[in-house]
């Protein structure tokens, strides 16, 4: 039961999307964010909108997964747009005791929902498309100058790889576990909140100090291997930018650059 | 007597998902009360799988296990006392120790099943004893004792339920030589004074010739052979073909019979070897066709 737990969100396709370089994809869904929120008119919205969907469609990833990524927060996107509804300026346009819906109040809610629901997408075409260790692979790419300042960014990644790399591992350990206290007897399917607690703890402990044996052992074997942080150390898979990759680049600046020239050009708020 | 049957019993893992895999395949045998029955078979070859559904940790896909004629899933909610009755000792138990005394430790499962404090007590000093530790390590740390230690008082923890029949998971792996033997040996005692139902999966077909008196032979989810050791290991080009190390001994012995030497197939140790072989050294015997 343990197992069933799905882990990240990668979905494995081929597709544009799978092939770009993952620092490509990192940077562009930063500007994408960024973007969603200098877009101040209705014109550029549509247009980081539009850039999503594009993305979303050259992901080889079916849109019934996008939507079930969006199911857990779209109370939350309600609640947000609905609250902003009744929190603005400009003409009334319903009265309600001391509740009012202006239309500036609409504009927000519209702006807040369309820009939670396009950054959680965005996202997702990014988390769909890239498995961890790229991730990992391309923050710590896209980190390195932190170098100069004395940030261990290599560290920082391999502790991220490391982590990402035992989940599974110690999800099926705690299965083991699980399944050992239980043919001693331990009740761990009924009971109030706190027995339920309690039955917890025959199955933290052990799990807990198989992690510490498992850290050391990895730690020897990593020294054993002459692991002595990044300095001087090569990749297997070293990222390099094809031309793809700058067209991705290109694609996304170039829906960016239009939102910007909308928000300095466009004077009408409904447009 | 047949105390544990299974009925055609199958289990298939992510049966609603594309790559389901049946682990066990329509498995039948029954288990006659007071033996020990060694279970063998290469690496994925649903041993586990079968020993979980046996004591009601995996619910089988379709097929009945009966404990003493009893279907163990007629009340799902009664499984625990399934468990309790058919007590299981997990590959590696030390890592399911918890308590912060050994003598804790064994008693988690006694208390499970709600037994009164000396009840309890009683069951731990006989457990203690059974796996033969010595009584000066009660209050210590479970976690301060050496692997072979730690293995026993894990399995302790298990026979302090008393069950009627005991399955172990691989139960001398990562012991050294003198370790296992010891561990064979306290385990053989358990049994002589218990009379209790014995399981065990061992990779070694030499423990398991030293302790079973019925083989399983397990292949791709399959009960392939199931009978007395000498019986199965008769079949040892066969058990070879399905990747299982048969005893040197029985290797050497085949070849000889193979080759035409009037020796009796299915021998599995060194001493019935010998009682073998000096009669044909003697020259008593000639091999057939010289």
């Amino acid at each position: 039961m343990v197992r069933d737990i799905t882990l990240g969100q990668y979905v494995i396709a081929k597709s544009p999307l799978h092939r770009t370089d993952p620092r490509i994809k990192l940077v562009s869904l930063v500007l994408v964010i960024a973007f969603l929120f200098v877009a101040n008119t209705f014109s550029g919205l549509a247009v980081m909108t539009a850039l999503v969907l594009l993305g979303m469609c050259c992901s080889g990833v079916r849109i019934s997964q996008y939507l079930r990524s969006l199911r857990a927060v779209i109370i939350l996107v309600a609640f947000t747009s609905v609250f902003n509804l009744f929190y603005g300026t400009g003409d009334v346009l319903v009265q309600w005791g001391f509740l009012q819906i202006t239309t500036g109040g609409i504009r927000t809610a519209i702006f807040v929902a369309v820009r939670i629901l396009m950054m959680i997408l965005a996202s997702c075409v990014l988390t769909f498309t890239t498995s961890p260790n790229q991730l990992c692979d391309a923050m710590e790419r896209l980190l390195k100058p932190l170098t100069y300042v004395k940030v261990p960014v290599h560290e920082i990644a391999m502790m991220m790889t490391i982590a990402i790399r035992f989940i599974p591992t110690l999800l099926e350990e705690t299965d083991k576990i699980m399944s050992a206290q239980k043919a001693r007897g331990a009740d761990m399917e009924s009971g109030g909140l706190i027995s339920r607690a309690k039955a917890l703890i025959p199955v933290l402990i052990p799990l807990f100090i198989s992690s510490f044996r498992r850290a050391f052992d990895l730690a020897m074997a990593m020294e054993a291997r002459c692991y002595n942080g990044g300095k001087g150390r090569t990749k297997l898979r070293v990222l390099q930018l094809q031309r793809a990759d700058f067209i991705v680049l290109m694609i996304v600046l170039l829906f960016s650059a239009a939102t910007l020239l909308l928000r300095i050009f466009v004077t009408n708020p409904w447009w | 007597m047949t105390i544990l049957e299974t009925q055609n019993l199958t289990y298939i893992y992510g049966a609603k998902t594309p790559d389901k895999t049946t682990a066990v395949d329509d498995v039948s045998l029954s288990i006659t009360a007071g033996e020990i029955v060694g279970i063998i078979g290469h690496t994925g070859s649903g041993k586990s799988t079968l020993i979980q559904q046996l004591n009601g940790l995996l619910r089988p896909t379709s097929g009945k296990v009966l404990l003493n004629g009893k279907d163990i899933w007629a009340e799902p909610k009664k499984i625990r006392q399934v468990r309790f009755q058919v007590g299981m000792v997990f590959q590696y138990p030390e890592y399911q120790l918890f308590e912060d005394t050994v003598e804790k430790d064994i008693a988690f499962g006694p208390k499970n099943q709600k037994l009164s404090e000396s009840e309890v007590r009683s069951r731990v000093d006989d457990a203690i004893a059974f796996v033969g530790l010595e009584p000066s390590l009660r209050k210590k740390s479970p976690f301060a004792l050496s692997g072979g230690e730690k293995r026993r008082v894990a399995i302790a923890g298990v026979i302090a339920m008393d069950p009627d029949i005991l399955i172990l998971d691989e139960p001398t792996a990562g012991l050294d030589p003198h370790g296992r033997a010891m561990l064979l040996e306290q385990l053989l005692r358990y049994h002589r004074q218990r009379k209790n139902t014995i399981l065990f999966v061992s990779h070694s077909m030499e423990d398991v010739a030293k302790m079973a008196d019925r083989v399983l032979v397990m292949d791709k989810g399959r009960a392939v052979l199931f009978d007395t050791v000498e019986r199965v290991y008769s079949h040892s080009r066969e058990l070879e073909r399905i990747g299982l190390q048969v005893p040197q001994i029985t290797r050497i012995m085949t070849s000889l019979s193979e080759r035409g030497y009037p020796v009796r197939p299915g021998i599995f140790t060194v001493e019935q070897a010998v009682d073998e072989l000096l009669p044909l050294l003697k020259g008593e015997v000639h091999p057939i066709g010289s």
